[in-house]
């Protein structure tokens, strides 16, 4: 590339006016003009690890979503599964941003979303699981939208106020994320001999993710007020699970969760071997070109 | 606090609302319900407006464009995001709802819980059919299928009508 060529793309990626060279380009810190002041009382550490776990459960997920994209089977299926990876990335954006703000180091979500190694993500391992199959893509969102749903309207009452507002935003998302997820799994339970078996199968495989969900984190017990029990959301999640599976004509799995490693598991920075291969995806451009802009 | 000249906020206001939303663009801002304020600051303007969905890439497009706008009308302006309390499409203003339906695109109808999120756990939608019937925007039928729970753009589902036919867009409650 000449410098000429190289100076033409150099000005296209700045912000100049109205002249930006695609939609959606020159992105901001998705918290720009919002008071991000640490409550007081509250720990800013302790509340950085809090949204950093959220936020990166939301950018995880998202990203194993975004895998799908032009291998669903049908073009409905896509743009649903497209923006509800939006939807989840744009809560991951806000989330790592206030955790960024929260930490005070001047880490932004960027920083945090491409700089940062396996063992400091902290993740559910629910979020980096390969899905196999459309059913697996079924069950484990639904999953993954009943908990998400029920942790972030507990959320809408913390007593951080920037948390509180993402994830009463988030919440209404959740909501539709979670019927698209029952509908599938209902359409494909209560469908043909092989639907059904295979539905169930895709339960069985994710059940074993299930239990970690529930488990206390590190850091939620120096944030009283402001972050959620994770034991407090079992039974509403319990319950819709149990609605949808009945309708679903399924069985509610019994496979034994996954095992601890040391006692530890996503949350304190321990993952399956899938994380890897996630994050060399999805950080490979902005390592490549760390001074990039976009 | 300092105050410095006063800025003509009507007449920014008026330009602010009046700026097109990328991916709806028969709607105003004003329209979309997601303008928040417009103030001064010591002679600058301030404009505040809300996200629809939080990943909406549309945002940013929006707060270049009212730069933009305000800076070729002789404006200083700033632009903020406000994210508490949520966008609801209840906030869509009558004469938004209006325009949606003449572009083929049926308007929302009240959000379930409006504004606010309800206590208690969210009810929990078992089939495609949508709660009561959406009316087709095109022939006013309201025997309509929903096709597709997601549509080009978050806000919006994909619906079909069994009476003339024709597939249509409906902005969903929010």
């Amino acid at each position: 590339m000449t410098e000429d060529e190289f100076t033409a793309y150099h000005d296209l990626a700045d912000e100049t006016g109205d002249h930006r060279w695609a939609f959606g380009t020159g992105f901001t810190d998705p918290l720009e003009g919002i008071d991000t002041s640490v409550p007081d009382g509250v720990s800013g550490p302790a509340l950085a690890a809090y949204c950093l776990m959220l936020g990166d459960d939301a950018l995880i997920y998202s990203h194993r979503l975004q895998q799908w994209m032009t291998r669903l089977p049908e073009l409905e299926e896509e743009t649903a599964v497209a923006n509800i990876a939006l939807d989840l990335l744009g809560q991951a954006r806000m989330l790592l941003a206030r955790a960024g703000r929260a930490e005070g180091a001047d880490r932004g979500e960027d920083q945090l979303a491409f700089f940062r190694t396996e063992r400091d993500f902290r993740n559910v391992r629910l979020a980096e699981h390969p899905d196999a199959d459309f059913a697996q893509l079924a069950g484990r969102l639904l999953i993954f939208s009943t908990w998400r749903l029920a942790l972030l309207r507990e959320l809408s009452g913390s007593r951080d106020p920037v948390l509180a507002a993402i994830a009463t935003k988030g919440a209404k998302e959740l909501a539709y994320h979670r019927d698209y997820a029952a509908q599938w799994v209902i359409r494909l339970g209560d469908g043909t001999d092989l639907s059904h078996a295979r539905m169930q199968a895709a339960l069985e495989a994710i059940w074993p993710l299930v239990d970690e969900l529930f488990r206390a984190d590190a850091v939620g017990g120096d944030l009283p007020g402001v972050a959620a029990d994770p034991a407090g959301l079992r039974a509403e999640f319990d319950s819709v699970l149990a609605a949808v599976l009945a309708a679903a004509t399924l069985d509610l799995p019994d496979t034994p969760p996954l095992a601890l490693v040391s006692g530890k598991s996503g949350r304190d920075g321990v993952h399956t071997e899938a994380l890897g291969y996630v994050l060399a995806e999805l950080q490979s451009v902005a390592r490549a070109d760390p001074e990039a802009t976009w | 606090m300092v105050t410095g000249m006063a800025a003509d906020v009507p007449a920014a206001r008026q330009i602010a609302e009046a700026v097109a939303d990328p991916e709806l663009p028969m709607l105003t801002l004003a329209d979309l319900g997601i303008l928040r304020d417009v103030t001064s600051e010591n002679g600058h303007i301030v404009v505040t407006i809300t996200p629809t969905y939080s990943g909406c890439p549309a945002l940013h497009e929006i707060a270049r464009e009212l730069e933009y706008r305000l800076t070729q009308a002789g404006f200083g302006a700033t632009v903020r995001t406000q994210i508490a309390p949520a966008w609801t499409s209840d906030w869509i203003t009558p004469e938004g709802r209006r325009k949606l339906h003449a572009a083929g695109i049926a308007p929302p109808r009240p959000a379930a819980a409006g504004a606010a999120l309800p206590r208690g756990p969210v009810p929990l939608n078992l089939t495609m059919a949508p709660r009561d019937p959406v009316a087709c925007p095109h022939c006013g039928s309201p025997d309509t299928a929903a096709t597709a729970a997601f549509g080009a753009t978050a806000c919006k589902a994909l619906l079909r009508c069994r009476t003339c036919h024709e597939p249509f867009e409906y902005v969903k409650e929010f």
